[in-house]
């Protein structure tokens, strides 16, 4: 069966179903759920990237351009929290982070 | 099936793999390795799609920044992996009928005859001279050239919150300021105290009083 656009869209919707999974099994490791969601976010731009190829439209290229950087803040970011949490509780447990103060 | 046929599958079934060991690893180490081989992966797969500057971005920026990044975080934190493994599976009854249930009402849309090949047929390769980084930087600073400045904005904010998060200044660590050195004045270092001169005092102790008595 030759290749078409609906395999590359199954393809992220698959990814996109792993990573759900991942959310739900590593519920209380922080560092696994970022990663579940770095997964989520490479299934999203697999399908810009499969529309933009089919459509020939490059618009969907800049848009997953802008997702990889927005991605990479939010990865930063997200680190540098968990690293604030594990100075400060000893722990990454998701049951453990139940309070607001510092 | 064409060359690239092959190249698709072995690709997906690799990228599957992968983000299936991604969520099921027990060290969080190999959990991140594997999903650099699923951006590696993926990033052959966008070359077969002929975005060629985004699968060299995903491995630069992706592989060589965030995941490193991932991968340091993970080694520097002491983690008790094992009471963050207790019922690592008591939540499978839940999420895997879930994540069926979006696997296969995606897999009954994508699948139906509107995205079949037969509807949207494969584009005519580019010519050999077409660039697809020109093109695309092309669009980024002419249509998109506002979100592109936000971008940047959004890269700065992240730097600025990084920092200012992890920046701490340790309580038992010695160091020289300099603003301090160079503000100080003559009265911080020296105290002259003005006291009448020393006299040579001879000591009476109670030995010296006896004798006397004698």
């Amino acid at each position: 069966m030759s290749v078409g656009l609906s395999h590359y869209l199954i393809l992220g919707s698959l990814l996109f179903a792993i990573s759900v999974i991942g959310i739900f099994l590593n519920r209380k490791n922080v560092i696994v759920l970022l990663m579940a969601i770095e997964l989520m976010l490479l299934a999203v731009n697999m399908n810009f990237i499969a529309f933009s190829h089919y459509l020939n439209d490059i618009a969907g290229q800049v848009f997953v351009f802008f997702i990889l950087t927005v991605a990479a803040a939010e990865s930063a970011i997200g680190l540098a929290i968990l690293v604030l949490l594990f100075r400060n509780l000893k722990t990454i447990n998701v049951d453990d982070l139940d309070r607001l103060k510092g | 099936m064409i060359f690239q046929d092959y190249v698709f599958y072995a690709l997906a079934a690799i990228l599957l793999f992968a983000g299936l060991r991604v969520i099921t690893a027990r060290n969080p180490v190999h959990a991140a390795l594997f999903l650099v081989l699923a951006f590696f992966t993926a990033a052959g797969i966008w070359l077969l799609l002929e975005a060629e500057f985004l699968a060299i971005a995903l491995v630069l920026v992706y592989v060589g920044a965030v995941m490193v990044l991932f991968l340091f975080v993970v080694m520097m934190l002491d983690i008790n992996l094992d009471k963050l493994r207790e019922g690592f599976w008591n939540a499978l009854p839940i999420a895997l009928p879930i994540g069926l249930l979006m696997a296969a009402e995606m897999v009954m849309i994508l699948g139906s005859k509107h995205f079949s090949p037969d509807m949207m047929s494969t584009p005519t390769p580019r010519p050999a001279g077409y660039s697809n980084t020109a093109e695309l930087g092309r669009q980024l600073y002419t249509d998109y050239l506002l979100p592109f400045e936000l971008a940047s904005v959004v890269l700065l904010v992240a730097i600025v919150a990084a920092i200012a998060l992890t920046l701490r200044e340790r309580k038992d660590s010695k160091f020289i300021d300099p603003a301090e050195q160079v503000k100080v004045k003559r009265a911080d270092r020296i105290r002259i105290v003005s006291m009448p001169s020393e006299k040579e005092i001879i000591p009476v102790t109670a030995e010296a009083v006896e004798e006397k008595k004698k």
